[in-house]
């Protein structure tokens, strides 16, 4: 099954979307890695990189991620993974977590997991 | 030229130079950002000196390296992964090398400018700190032949007008991108931190 890490500047981000992807699908690997490790606001590669592994098998993970430079830092977790298939879903951290961990529920691949998280971020709400 | 103790002994003097300018550095992204760069970079660069006196066996890209993965992993805001790179790309381009003289410096920062346009998907003019290195390097590439003093000073000089230039300028990366026309009038604070850093390599190699 794919696993799910959700990247976020702020823990409690992180953990709230965790928590609402698991009411929906609670089988499937997610972890949190918001925050830094002293509790501050930030994105910390190491962190990142320990959700990634705790989640991983050989059907890939999927990485949602919030504001500013939690790109840049998932990307270079993304580069220093040996070995394992891991991806960034371009998608909104809340509603794509949702998406993501209900969608790997069903079995879903990694690519479908893509489609299905950006379908989210190009659809409205109103 | 510089060994491997000299560079070790610039790192140490940039960590000084960014501790100093903690507050400064912070309160430069505060009206345009997460108020974080300062005391980020801080943070960093205060664990890169602690990584440095066991690096004094090994060759510059050894260094480079080690202090690109330590901004990474310790940094936390925008400036890990963009330092980080930089200082990563900067090693590949002296990789195995004991002594780096002037054209090695300027094949690292072209490395480094290469690197940070790459993973900040940017470019110059968008108020961030490639405003202040892209001229640099295009500076010193012009002084080239010059001493070494006087082509380091032509890249401060550029990096410290590069710097005056992002307050003309709309951010549109980063978190002050959120901010639009708002950001206009401010000194960017990458920009600024990575003029801080030249300025070390200008007054302390020559």
């Amino acid at each position: 099954m794919v696993g799910v890490v959700i990247v976020s500047h702020s823990e409690k981000v992180a953990e709230g979307a965790r928590e609402l992807a698991l009411q929906m699908a609670g089988q499937v690997p997610v972890a949190a890695a918001g925050g830094l490790p002293d509790g501050g606001i930030g994105t910390d590669f190491q962190r990142i990189l320990e959700a990634v592994e705790s989640v991983s098998s050989p059907d890939g993970v999927v990485i949602l991620f919030d504001v500013g430079s939690a790109l840049m830092t998932a990307e270079m977790v993304v580069e220093a993974v040996d070995g394992v298939k891991v991806r960034l879903a371009d998608g909104p951290v809340v509603e794509g977590a949702i998406v993501a961990a209900v969608s790997a529920s069903i079995g879903m691949d990694l690519e479908g997991i893509l489609a299905a998280v950006r379908q989210v971020a190009e659809g409205h709400k109103l | 030229m510089a060994n491997t103790a000299d560079v070790i002994s610039l790192l140490e003097e940039m960590n000084v130079i960014i501790q100093e300018n903690k507050d400064y550095l912070t309160q430069l992204d505060m009206p345009i950002g997460d108020s974080d760069h300062g005391i980020n970079l801080a943070r960093g660069f205060q664990a890169v000196s602690e990584k440095l006196p066991g690096l004094a066996e090994k060759d510059v890209g050894t260094v480079l390296k080690t202090v690109g993965m330590t901004l990474v992993s310790t940094v936390g805001g925008a400036s890990g992964p963009l330092y980080g790179t930089a200082f990563m790309k900067a090693a590949v381009a002296v990789n195995g090398k004991q002594e780096v003289g002037l054209d090695d410096f300027l094949a690292m920062l072209s490395a480094a400018v290469a690197g940070v346009k790459l993973r900040g998907k940017s470019t110059t003019g968008e108020q961030t700190m490639l405003d202040a290195m892209v001229p640099a390097l295009e500076a010193m590439e012009e002084a080239k032949g010059a001493p070494t003093g006087a082509v380091l000073a032509a890249g401060l000089a550029a990096a410290q007008a590069g710097v005056e230039r992002t307050k003309d300028m709309v951010a549109t990366k980063g978190r002050a991108s959120y901010l639009g026309e708002r950001s206009l009038g401010h000194q960017d604070p990458g920009a600024t931190s990575f003029t801080l850093l030249l300025s070390v390599i200008a007054k302390h190699w020559a």
